[in-house]
C-alpha cells in the first residue's frame, strides 16, 4: 500500500510516495531557505502562501515523476504538529480534502515522531531505541519502546542545538541557515582553539546551550576589545565541538541508562558531519546499532511522515476530518 | 507599578528571580516586552517570569521554532520570540487569545507600535560576562 506524505511544519514543504514493500517511490522537498535567507529567518506570513502555493504544484509534479496517480494511493499521512500554525493548516487542509475525495484513511504524525521513523526508511526497524532527536527547535532524548510508545528522558532547557548554531553563526556574520555554515568553516578550523563549557543540568540527560550561547558571543566581543579577531575556522570549529560534545556525552549517559542496544540520531542536526562522526565512534565504541538517516533525510521531509504514518495505520490509530493541527503537539501524549 | 526599576544582576539566577519577582504585579492581560541582544538573559529573565506564574521549573525553554508557547497556568502564560520573525503577523501568533492571559514577547523591537498600552518593558544590557542591568519599565500613567 502506498502512503502519501505531507510536510509543511516549518521551511520546508514536501510531498512523498512510500510503501512498505516499494519502499521510496518518490520524495520531493521544495524549500523556502532561500526566501527566508533574505529575511534572515521565517516570515509566517510568508511561509503560509508560500506553502499554499507549492503544495499543489508539487504533488502534481511528484505524481507526474513517480507515474502514479490519486488512485494508487491507499493513505495519507500530513503532519500535525508541532510547528507553525498557518503553515501545519495548509498541508493538513490539504490531507483532508484528499482524504475525503478518495476516501482514504488520514494519518496524523508527529512531526518529531517523523523524524524517528525516518531512520527506519533505510534500516529494518529496531526497538527498543534510544534517539537523540537534534535540529533547530528541538533537542529531545526518547526512548521509542516495543510498543512503539515514547517516553521522555531529557530535552534541552533552554535554546534547542540547531537554535544555537544559526544564533552564533549569525552573531558571527554567516549567512542563514547557520548550521551548514559553521560546518563548513570548522572543516579547516582548529577544534581546540578555544574549549567553550556547556551547562550541566539537575537531569543530567537535559541539554541547556544558551549558556554555551552567550560564552560564544562574550568570548568574540572580549577577543575585539583587545584587538584580536577570532580566526573563523577556529571559532567554528571550537564552538561545533562544544556543541557536538554536549550532544554524544549525554547520549551515552542515556545508553548507559536505559541500555538500549539501538541509537537513532536524527533531525536537521544529524546532518553534520562532525556529529556523525563523533556518534559513529560512540556505537563502534559501546556496540550498539546506529541508525543515521542519510543527510538528505535528516533534513525535514515527507518520507520520513509516510513511513511514520505506516506505523500509525498499523495500529489503527487514524485520525477524522474534525481533527486539527496542534502548533505544540506532544510525542508523549499517545 | 513603580514606572522604572533598576536592577543589577550578577548572575543567571539573579536574572530569573528578577523575572520571578515580576510575576506578582502581573495580571491577565499583561504584555511583558522584553528587549537586550543575543544572550543577554531574556529567556533566562522568562523562565523566572513563568515560574512566578506557578508554571514548573524546566518547562519554559525558548520558543524561537515555534514562535509561541502556551502554558496553561493561572492566568494563562504566552511566551513569544521574534527572534526568526522580520514582521510579525498578529493574527498567525494569535495576538487575541494572548489577552486572556500573560504574555512575554522576547525581541520585541520587532513589533514596536504594535505594542498596547500597558505594556512592561524589560530591557537587559550586558555589564561584562556574568554582570546585567535590568531595566523596567511600565507606560502605565497609574
Amino acid at each position: 500500500m502506498l502512503i502519501l506524505g505531507i510536510e509543511s511544519s516549518c521551511d520546508e514543504t514536501a510531498v512523498a510516495l512510500w510503501g512498505e514493500e516499494e519502499g521510496e517511490v518518490i520524495s520531493l522537498v521544495s524549500s523556502q531557505v532561500d526566501l527566508h535567507s533574505r529575511y534572515g529567518g521565517v516570515v509566517p506570513e510568508l511561509a503560509s502562501r508560500r506553502h499554499l502555493e507549492t503544495l499543489a504544484p508539487l504533488l502534481e509534479e511528484a505524481l507526474k515523476q513517480a507515474g502514479r496517480s490519486l488512485s494508487d494511493v491507499g493513505a495519507v499521512a500530513v503532519t500535525q504538529g508541532p510547528g507553525l500554525v498557518g503553515a501545519l493548516l495548509v498541508g493538513m487542509e490539504s490531507a483532508k480534502a484528499i482524504s475525503l475525495a478518495r476516501n482514504l484513511p488520514l494519518l496524523g504524525v508527529n512531526h518529531l515522531a517523523g523524524h524517528v521513523y525516518g531512520a527506519f526508511l533505510e534500516h529494518p526497524m529496531a526497538l527498543p531505541a534510544l534517539a537523540l532527536i537534534v535540529s533547530g527547535g528541538h533537542t529531545e532524548l526518547v526512548l521509542l519502546d516495543q510498543k512503539e510508545r515514547f517516553t521522555s528522558l531529557g530535552s534541552t532547557r533552554d535554546d534547542a542545538a540547531g537554535e544555537t548554531l544559526d544564533k552564533v553563526a549569525r552573531f558571527i556574520g554567516l549567512p542563514y541557515p547557520g548550521g551548514p555554515q559553521v560546518q563548513k568553516q570548522a572543516e579547516s578550523g582548529n577544534r581546540s582553539y578555544h574549549h567553550f563549557p556547556v551547562g550541566e543540568m539537575e537531569n543530567p540527560l537535559d541539554f541547556s546551550f544558551s549558556g554555551l550561547k552567550t560564552a560564544v558571543i562574550t568570548f568574540v566581543e572580549k577577543s575585539r576589545a583587545g584587538g584580536v579577531e577570532p580566526p573563523l575556522a577556529d571559532l567554528c570549529a571550537s564552538f561545533q565541538e562544544a556543541v557536538v560534545e554536549a550532544l554524544v556525552s549525554k547520549t551515552q549517559r542515556a545508553l548507559r541508562v536505559t541500555q538500549a542496544r539501538n541509537l537513532i540520531v536524527c533531525g536537521g542536526v544529524a546532518a553534520n558531519r562532525r556529529l556523525r562522526e563523533r556518534m559513529a565512534e560512540l556505537a563502534l565504541a559501546k556496540g550498539v546499532n546506529l541508525l543515521i538517516p542519510s543527510a538528505r533525510l535528516c533534513t525535514d521531509n515527507a518520507l520520513m511522515i509516510s513511513r511514520a504514518g505506516w506505523s500509525l495505520y498499523q495500529q489503527g490509530r487514524t485520525i477524522g476530518l474534525s481533527d486539527d493541527v496542534d502548533p505544540n503537539l506532544s510525542l508523549f501524549d499517545a | 507599578m513603580s514606572p522604572l526599576r533598576m536592577l543589577h544582576s550578577s548572575s543567571p539566577e539573579e536574572t530569573r528571580a528578577a523575572g520571578f519577582k515580576l510575576a506578582a504585579d502581573l495580571s491577565p492581560g499583561s504584555v511583558v516586552a522584553l528587549f537586550g541582544r543575543l544572550g543577554a538573559g531574556k529567556t533566562v529573565f522568562v523562565q523566572g517570569l513563568a515560574s512566578g506564574l506557578g508554571i514548573p521549573e524546566g518547562w519554559a525553554k525558548s520558543p524561537t521554532f515555534t514562535l509561541v508557547r502556551f502554558y496553561p497556568s493561572d492566568p494563562p502564560f504566552f511566551h513569544i520570540d521574534l527572534y526568526r520573525i522580520e514582521r510579525p503577523a498578529a493574527e498567525e501568533l494569535g495576538w487575541e487569545e494572548w489577552e486572556e492571559g500573560v504574555a512575554a514577547i522576547e525581541w520585541a523591537e520587532k513589533m514596536e507600535g504594535l505594542l498596547p498600552p500597558g505594556t512592561v518593558r524589560v530591557t537587559l544590557e550586558a555589564r561584562g560576562e556574568k554582570e546585567r542591568e535590568i531595566k523596567i519599565e511600565s507606560d502605565d500613567d497609574a
